[in-house]
């Protein structure tokens, strides 16, 4: 199984090379003028100059790739002109609270999704079916950021349940120590409740937003993927061998339609961690996503290029842990490795 | 030869043209029968057609004209859908719109539709090198989080409309070239195609009649499956600040001009132009499925 | 009804509900089985033979129900116990075996584990010994090995192991009644042989009811005591399987029995009398001339790919391979005469099919020459084939008529196809004149001309596939299991066109087939292949009366031998 691992994480090589040109070729082969970006709108001539021999971009391609290569490799992403940090310091405090806001909405979103998707297909035809399919087409077309909206109009502004929409705690709370980075397990752990009651109430609404967004792409694969397994031959063999329906269902149909559910979540997760950046936008969440935008704005391009690097090496990985999880439930995979 | 191919076509292709089409629309329009949704879907897409084609001439009001003693009021007679913070009307904004969104989402489409599906169906069809690189390519594409790339992408490119419009065809080109080159491949060696070798039709000509006719209704599905997301991508985008600029009317900077207010209840100038971008979405989702249905009645879902 | 009937059915009617209307599927069918006997239910596709056994069952799909009839076991009546009682009743006391036995399996779950999963639903072992009862019933039905196959995936296990497998599920807990549904369709003839002796054997053993659902009349006649003829939802015709093919009563069981191809008859012998014309004969050719085709030395090698590319191409990763090379054919040589047909006969995986893509010019040979009139034209690359002068020379009828025609072509254009391409303005008249012409010489009425082909029936799409072949007058057609698609009776009349048209056009053959039968109706000459290599050759007569290889005997003892 280790060899396996070490197998599949050998095969992420070229895609990770793949993203690093893209992400070089992003910043380098612009048509505008790569040193302007880097140095801010409000750079004068003098100091573009500096930043082009600073970046190296007086030199060929070939020589600007391999120093970018190797900043790369000690970790330098270059300094962000707006916080006048590391780009990779920025990133790493601001990395927990996206990665919390997205698993939780991923996390809502597949609870919800599958029993939703196997109760539709088992029962097709039936109300339940029906909302399945009204969901998962309209989960696809909300923007989230539409939704968020809404949903803080209706639970802040109308009912006044939720928190206002500005961040990961309210400003009575203090964060709590920081383990994991998730707010959530690490106020759990500092036994602070109400810490924890305060931070789940801001991640609740955004949470939801993301939810609501991951849930149709799961449904809607659940249902289908199910269908096909319930009229499936091996489901009539078992059937016909007289099984009960629990077991018809769980251990045989059920089982089968998790291999495309598997596969589907990589885009789940693609579709997610863009609308992360939105949904962090709408609620001020203080993460990665916000953290790129504010730079957009300002034309500070390094964050930029930092974010988008970083969010593809963090897909990559996710991508590859979906692909053993695939081996793990599938023999099929796991045996011809 | 070639007086006799203009001579047999017409007979041997026109009738059965006209049968194929008369069976195609009794099937449309059981399909539609049906399934209503997918006919109040259509009923919608004419609504937004009639918009984004006579939209700036029916408005009652200039999208751009502000009226300052107007600001910030509810939906009215006067205002169906309010006005903003700088008094301008909220309808009209909205309507003018759709034309930009549209034909943003419809040019990235085009676009894609073009490039992944010739270089799909040559990677299916061909395999070899071209395969190679059309995986290659559509591989490291698809190692990004999309829309994080698209961000990318405009941002590396200029903050232009343009750039919008390009961004939401690269991001797409995996989906296509994927679905192009695995409809191409599955009929590479299908026996009809290997029968047109036989009657001496060279590889292009096989291309062009064989295997092209026969993938284009399920990439003629797959494009009105992907103005939704298109559609959505563009208003993101724009929702963060990137491509359209203001005052342009456009649903997602609309939506961003009115987040602001929705704190302090001002619903309606965040919310009608975000209930239309929905609407939009909804409306290309639902007849994707539509279509796909009359195509492709086995792959329902 | 006698009292000892363990299955009675009466007046069974079962319909569907479909988008045009309801469609009855089984109309007013009535059949007992008595206790040990062996019923053989036949009929062509379409004819409710299957439908007849998922209403036994109550397995039938949503849009399916019984409209009328009882259904009584063992004085049980079916249709109206509870679903709970008859979940009790499957498996336990009928089972069921089916078609394409690797989907009847759980492709993710260790085949042991799934003949526990019946044995402890019934209640035929705890926890704690389903294991060992397992791999008992797999050692049962001759599973080598079992403690070891215990932990197999179906997709490691052959079609034959799998369809073994099926049995175990269906025999773990003993029941009194197995019904088959087409359990050998789709094997070669060598594993059906070995499936149904088996089957035969372990119902025999048990004092089992078997009801055999086919569309073989030889194969049900064979391991059957009882044979029921069905046709289009109805029962026509019940009889010993004795006596069925020496004196059927009903005009469709001639029609099927005549259709069956069996040792000692001609190609006229299987379609109906009433149509059966006097042979043609054929144009005169000179025989013993140049052969048309000499084939010398053919190697086909492949890489090995790794089983995984399919999962891997789609992460868009290439997995590793291995680098050894498989042969799938191994160096043969043969000929085909001008004016001759020659039967290229093997079980699945023997490098038939590949023979023929590379004899056709579709696939590159790695050695060897293809002769063709005198030239070699294997040198001729298989992409620059199709613009050749000797592409019009050498046509091919497809295996799948469906598949072989573009959904987006009229039969008409279907057939102009290779006349607009390649063919000379002979004067003969318009393409659609000659279109028109070639449709008569294959029997296809022109009023179908212009429908699309999935206006049409299969036999219907075959005759325009072969029209289509012969468009130019080719020299030599290589005919790849033209019928197998087809239903038996359709299989007849096909053949039969085959035959005369070589007569009358002087064409030659080569004709490849899984069925030793149906290749000696057709061919003057056989040649056996297996694993790539010829096993033996020679003429129809000699390799079918007197096989000299092993090989050949073990496949023409492999085929069903009915009582006639």
């Amino acid at each position: 199984m280790l060899s396996q691992i070490a197998r599949r994480l050998l095969t992420a090589l070229p895609t990770l090379i793949g993203v690093i040109i893209v992400t070089f070729l992003l910043t380098r082969v612009l048509p505008g003028d790569t040193a302007a970006y880097f140095a801010g709108p409000a750079a004068t001539p003098q100091a573009i100059e500096e930043v082009k021999k600073k970046l190296g971009l007086d030199r060929s391609l070939p020589v600007q790739f391999v120093s970018y290569v190797e900043a790369l490799a000690k970790g330098d992403l270059g300094a962000s002109l707006s916080t006048g940090q590391t780009v990779v310091k920025d990133i790493r405090t601001r990395l927990p609270a996206s990665a919390e806001l997205t698993l939780a909405g991923l996390v809502l979103g597949i609870v919800v999704a599958v029993p939703l998707g196997i109760l539709a297909a088992v029962r097709q035809g039936s109300w339940i079916d029906h909302l399945c399919r009204v969901v998962a087409t309209a989960g696809v077309s909300l923007p989230v950021f539409f939704s968020g909206l809404l949903l803080v109009y209706l639970f802040y502004y109308r009912l006044g349940w939720a928190p206002p929409p500005m961040g990961r705690l309210d400003v009575f709370s203090t964060a709590p120590n920081s383990i994991t980075g998730f707010y959530l397990i690490d106020s759990l752990i500092a036994r602070d409740f109400e810490t924890f009651r305060a931070a789940f109430a801001q991640l609740i609404l955004p949470a939801v937003t993301l939810g609501m967004f991951a849930l149709a792409p799961i449904a809607r694969m659940t249902r289908a993927s199910m269908l096909a397994a319930l009229s499936s031959e091996f489901v009539r063999t078992a059937k016909a061998s007289g099984l009960s329906t629990r077991a018809v269902i769980v251990t045989y149909a059920f089982r089968n339609a998790m291999l495309p559910v598997v596969t589907t979540l990589g885009m789940v997760f693609s579709f997610l961690l863009g609308a992360n950046v939105l949904v962090e936008k709408v609620f001020a969440w203080p993460g990665i996503g916000s953290y790129a935008v504010d730079a957009l704005i300002k034309s500070d391009f390094a964050p930029v290029q930092g974010f988008v690097l970083t969010m593809a090496i963090l897909y990559v990985m996710l991508n590859l842990l979906i692909d053993i999880l695939y081996g793990v439930i599938d023999p099929r995979v796991r045996i011809e490795a | 030869m070639s007086a006799l191919e203009t001579e047999a076509e017409p007979t041997a292709t026109s009738s059965g043209f006209m049968r194929s089409a008369t069976a195609t629309l009794q099937h449309a329009r059981y399909t539609f029968a049906e399934n209503p949704v997918s006919g109040i879907a259509f009923a919608l897409f004419v609504v937004l057609l009639i918009c984004a084609v006579i939209g700036p001439a029916i408005v009652p009001y200039s999208p751009l004209a502000s009226d300052t003693a107007a600001a910030l009021k509810p939906p009215s007679l006067q205002h169906w859908f309010g006005t903003d913070q700088l008094g301008r009307d909220m309808f009209s904004r909205v309507v003018v719109a759709t034309r930009l969104d549209m034909a943003i989402a419809v040019f990235s489409v085009a676009l894609v539709f073009a490039m992944g599906g010739v270089a799909g169906i040559a990677a299916g069809f061909f395999g070899g090198w071209i395969d190679q690189v059309v995986g290659r390519t559509a591989d490291t594409i698809m190692a990004f989080p999309l829309f994080v790339l698209a961000m990318g992408i405009v941002a590396a490119l200029g903050n232009t409309v343009t750039n919008i419009v390009i961004a939401t065809a690269i991001i797409n080109f995996p989906l296509y070239a994927r679905i192009a080159r695995a409809e191409a491949n599955i009929r590479r060696d299908s026996g009809f195609v290997q029968a047109a070798r036989l009657t001496g039709n060279s590889e292009m000509r096989i291309v062009l009649t064989q295997i092209l006719p026969n993938i284009m209704p399920i990439m003629v599905v797959q494009m009105s499956l992907t103005m939704g997301y298109a559609i959505l991508n563009a208003a993101g985008l724009s929702f963060i600040g990137l491509g359209v600029k203001p005052p342009t009317p456009e649903w997602g900077i609309m939506v961003a001009e009115g987040a602001g207010f929705i704190v302090s209840g001002d619903w309606w100038i965040a919310f009608f132009p975000g209930a239309a971008l929905m609407l939009a979405v909804f409306c290309f989702n639902l007849l994707g499925d539509g279509l796909r249905d009359i195509v492709d009645p086995q792959r329902r879902t | 009804m006698s009292d000892t009937a363990l299955l009675d059915i009466q007046n069974l009617t079962v319909e569907f509900a479909t988008r045009r209307g309801t469609v009855r599927a089984v109309e007013k069918v009535s059949l007992t089985i008595a206790k040990g006997e062996t019923v053989g239910i036949v009929g062509e596709s379409g004819s409710g033979k299957s439908v007849t056994s998922y209403a036994v069952m109550r397995i039938l799909d949503r849009a399916g129900r019984i409209a009328d009839g009882t259904v009584s076991f063992g004085g049980t009546d079916l249709r109206t116990i509870s679903e709970g009682a008859m979940r009790d009743l499957r498996g336990r006391e009928i089972s069921m075996i089916f078609q394409n036995p690797r989907a009847a399996l759980n492709p993710i779950r260790k085949v042991g584990r799934q003949i526990e999963d019946v044995l402890i639903e019934h209640v035929q072992a705890t926890s704690r010994d389903a294991k060992e009862k397992a791999i008992g019933i797999l050692r049962q039905v001759r599973i080598a090995n079992p403690e070891e196959r215990y932990h197999a995936y179906p997709f490691e296990l052959s079609g034959g192991m799998c369809q073994r497998i099926v049995i175990a599920l269906a025999l773990a807990c003993k029941p009194q009644l197995l019904i088959a549904d087409e359990p050998t369709t789709g094997l070669d003839v060598t594993t059906q042989k070995a499936v149904m002796d088996l089957v035969v054997e372990l119902t025999r053993e048990r004092n089992m009811s078997t009801i055999l659902i086919t569309h073989d009349l030889g194969l049900a006649a064979t391991y059957c005591d009882k044979v029921i003829v069905m046709e289009q939802g109805k029962v026509v015709e019940s009889a010993e399987s004795t006596s069925i093919f020496l004196k059927p009563t009903h005009r469709y069981t001639r029609k099927l029995v005549r259709a069956t191809p069996r040792p000692g008859i001609t190609l006229r012998d299987l379609l109906p009398e009433e149509i059966a014309t006097p042979p043609i004969a054929p144009a005169p050719v000179a025989l013993g001339g140049t052969p048309i085709l000499k084939v010398e030395n053919l190697v086909k090698e492949y890489r090995r790919q790794d089983a995984s590319g399919g999962l891997a191409k789609f992460f868009g990763r290439k997995s590793d391979q291995d680098t050894s090379a498989f042969r799938a054919v191994d160096g043969i040589s043969f000929e085909v005469g001008t004016g001759e047909s020659v039967g290229l006969v093997g079980e699945s995986g023997c490098g038939k099919s590949t023979t023929s893509m590379m004899v056709m010019r579709l696939l590159d040979p790695t050695a060897g020459k293809i002769v063709f009139a005198g030239e070699d034209i294997g040198t001729i690359p298989a992409r620059r084939f199709a613009g050749s002068a000797w592409r019009r020379r050498i046509q091919m009828v497809f295996q799948d008529p469906t598949d072989s025609l573009n959904p987006r072509y009229t039969a008409a254009r279907a057939i102009a196809d290779p006349i607009l391409r390649m063919g000379e303005d002979t004067g003969s008249g318009s393409v659609r004149t000659q279109v028109e012409e070639l449709a008569r010489l294959v029997g296809l009425p022109g009023n179908l001309l212009d429908r699309f082909p999935h206006q049409l029936s299969g036999g219907q799409k075959a005759r325009v596939g072969i029209a289509r072949a012969i468009a130019l007058r080719p020299e030599l057609v290589i005919l790849d299991e033209p019928t197998a698609a087809l239903d038996v009776s359709v299989q007849a009349v096909v053949l039969n066109l085959l035959q005369d048209l070589k007569a009358t056009l002087g064409m030659s053959y080569l004709f490849v087939s899984h069925d030793l039968h149906v290749v000696r109706l057709l061919c003057d000459r056989v040649i056996v292949m297996r694993q790539g290599r010829i096993v033996e050759q020679g003429t129809a007569e000699q390799v079918l009366e007197a096989p000299k290889a092993d090989y050949t005997r073990e496949l023409i003892d492999a085929i069903p031998h009915p009582p006639v």
